[in-house]
């Protein structure tokens, strides 16, 4: 008893140290720094200030938010077109050839997503391997330009962030009870029927998770813009990216960070607040 | 008894069908008649729900035809069919309410709204579930959820219901309560019901014909007294209720289905409709409450079958008591009270006779 005690708090306190020093700490930092002055020579002066947050309603950043967003936007919409019909298969297969394909969608997750990123490149560009499929096949007569361009940052979030699609979609489709899709049947409805009045709102909660887990990384995945999205594709990250490392304005960097991650727990709030409310609305009415 | 004066309504006929190469239903021929109540029993993984199934048309047949009023359906989908089904689990819609679950079949017809109102309305309250229209599926207890399971299949007029385990899932009490309301509604409807179950006393409940089912086949179809009462094999004799087996040989024939056999070195008049060789094998079938235990007679002539009671159990309306037979073989017996009777109480112990109600046995042949 007591050494499970002794256990108990042990596994706690190193969670607390760690929350605090590697979670708690670096915010509280990211948010103090937000509120002080930019200084070329020491980083930062500590003068207070809500200049940084202000410079944020600037048109131009946020001409960056609102394309960021876009483009996040289409990549979780064709994550979510692919990605349903993709876990929809998986869930309806043998049991024995599912884990099978799962472990498949993880393995690319094994090779650094910068080096995937790198490929896509291969892929895209001039002379890559789309273009010269393209051509080979006398669809095309002159090379296309597919990178650097909103395509190409579009087409590479999806490829990086797809499973994180599949993944929740295939655990909500795959609880579905086929007795209801069975009792949907009995009771004379189509198999398009069934999909629309039966399993789509049931997967209601792994679309919504599927959506978060890729828009929100979505807007931050600034090594995919820098590589293949070239100057007028910017994403959300970039900008704090370039504020930490080229123009050196931490002050600033840190109240746009703040900004994404308020912005982001908001739409986490709403996602909570809608399961909730799904859950909810039998109980109460 | 098969009446054949009546229609049939649902007919499987020759059917046949496999999973992975086992045998489920083999060459089930089977005619439901309208408006009677049906039970399929028999034991877990006897085919029983694999037929209900393939009336409701959610397995297809390997071979075989199912008919609905004489039209061969079967090659139609179950979302065409007039059958509707209660599920085990009732698989009701978990994120639609109440009156969502029982209109869904007939917003599929597109009904007009103000009808489907009224109709819903109707068969909530024929279920007594009219204040409950506005809840969800996980906030009704076990016996409501069963009712919006059966509002929402019969609702669309189906010509045949088919339930399959339907009960199961509920406790004892409310079971039996589920028992009479499924017949009354069954009554009320005027629908054919099919019951699918391996629970023996339901069966003898509710039914006006059971069908019991072995290995993918028939053993026997009849009314719940012709099931209980003359089994036509050792299965469907074991199936339903206790029953004990006493071996006997022929030793003559008396004429008139009458005949002598030897049980256990003991002579008794046996009656059956079979017709019976000298030193033939049989199985004289009794059920506990055929037999008498007696107090051992010095003065008998004839030899009787004796053992001693092992177990006396108070069960209020009987007094059940198990005897080991000097053969070895345990019987039991089931006696209705009789305080008046100086005989009846025995102890625990005690050397007893062992006899029945002459004619009251059912002879199978041992083969």
């Amino acid at each position: 008893m007591i050494n499970s005690s002794l256990f108990k708090r042990f596994s706690i306190g190193l969670l607390l140290v760690w929350l605090s020093v590697f979670v708690l700490v670096p915010n509280l930092m990211i948010i103090v720094t937000s509120f002080l002055t930019r200084d070329d020579a020491n980083l930062i002066s500590l003068t207070f200030t809500l200049d940084n947050y202000v410079r944020l309603f600037d048109p131009l950043y946020f001409k960056v938010l609102s394309h960021s967003v876009y483009m996040a936007s289409i990549a979780t919409f064709v994550c979510l077109i692919i990605g349903y019909p993709f876990a929809y298969t998986i869930a309806q297969l043998p049991k024995k050839v599912r884990p099978v394909l799962l472990f498949l969608i993880i393995v690319p997750f094994w090779t650094n997503s910068l080096i995937r990123t790198y490929g896509i490149k291969i892929l895209l560009a001039k002379k890559g391997l789309l273009n010269a499929l393209l051509l080979n096949l006398h669809i095309i007569d002159k090379p296309l330009k597919l990178m650097y361009t909103e395509f190409a940052v579009i087409f590479a979030l999806v490829y990086i962030l797809l499973p994180f699609m599949i993944l929740p979609l295939y655990s909500s489709i795959e609880k579905i009870d086929k007795s209801l899709i069975e009792a949907a049947k009995d009771l004379g409805a189509s198999k398009f029927i069934t999909f629309l009045k039966v399993e789509l709102p049931l997967t209601m909660p792994g679309i919504i998770a599927g959506m978060l887990l890729v828009f929100l990384p979505a807007m931050g995945m600034f090594y995919i813009a820098d590589l293949v999205g070239g100057a007028k594709n910017l994403l959300i990250g970039n900008t704090i990216k370039t504020q930490f490392l080229n123009i050196r304005d931490w002050p600033f960097g840190s109240a746009a960070s703040i900004t994404l991650t308020v912005f982001m727990a908001g739409l986490l709030f709403f996602y909570y607040k809608v399961g909730k409310s799904i859950k909810n609305r039998g109980n109460n009415a | 008894m098969l009446n054949k004066n009546q229609n049939s309504i649902i007919r499987l006929a020759n059917a046949k069908k496999s999973f992975d190469n086992k045998l489920i239903i083999n060459d089930l021929t089977l005619d439901i008649y309208d408006g009677e109540f049906v039970t399929i029993l028999g034991p877990s993984g006897c085919g029983k729900t694999t037929a209900l199934r393939v009336l409701a048309g959610l397995e297809t047949l390997d071979s075989g035809d199912v008919y609905l009023e004489n039209t061969c359906i079967t090659d139609v989908p179950a979302e065409k069919r007039n059958t509707n089904t209660v599920f085990q689990g009732y698989a009701l819609f978990p994120h639609m309410t109440v009156f969502e679950n029982v209109a869904f079949g007939l917003r599929m017809k597109n009904i007009a709204e103000s009808e489907i109102k009224q109709r819903v309305k109707d068969i909530l309250a024929v279920v007594k579930l009219t204040d409950f229209k506005d809840r969800k599926p996980a906030q009704l207890s076990g016996g409501q959820q069963q009712r919006v399971a059966i509002a929402r299949a019969v609702i669309n007029q189906p010509k045949v219901l088919l339930l399959d385990e339907s009960l199961s899932a509920l406790d004892y009490k409310l079971r039996k309560e589920m028992q009479n309301e499924l017949k009354m509604l069954q009554r009320k409807l005027n629908i054919t019901f099919i019951f699918v179950t391996h629970d023996q006393e339901e069966a003898l409940t509710m039914s006006d014909r059971i069908i019991v089912m072995n290995k993918g086949n028939v053993e026997q179809i009849g009314t719940p007294r012709e099931i209980y009462e003359t089994p036509i094999n050792l299965f469907v004799a074991k199936f339903i209720g206790e029953i004990n087996i006493f071996p006997g040989v022929i030793e003559s024939c008396l004429g008139e289905d009458k005949y002598i056999a030897n049980v256990h070195g003991c002579q008794y008049t046996i009656s059956t409709a079979l017709s019976l060789q000298l030193d033939q094998q049989v199985n004289i079938l009794l059920r506990p409450e055929d037999l008498r235990i007696k107090e051992i007679d010095a003065k008998a002539t004839s030899a009787q079958i004796t053992g001693h009671i092992i177990e006396r159990n108070y069960k209020g309306m009987t007094l059940d008591s198990v005897i080991r037979l000097d053969s070895g073989e345990r019987v039991q017996i089931s006696e209705f009270f009789d305080e008046d009777d100086p005989d009846f109480d025995h102890s625990l112990g005690q050397k007893v006779a062992v006899s029945w109600v002459e004619s009251w046995e059912v002879i199978l042949k041992n083969d």
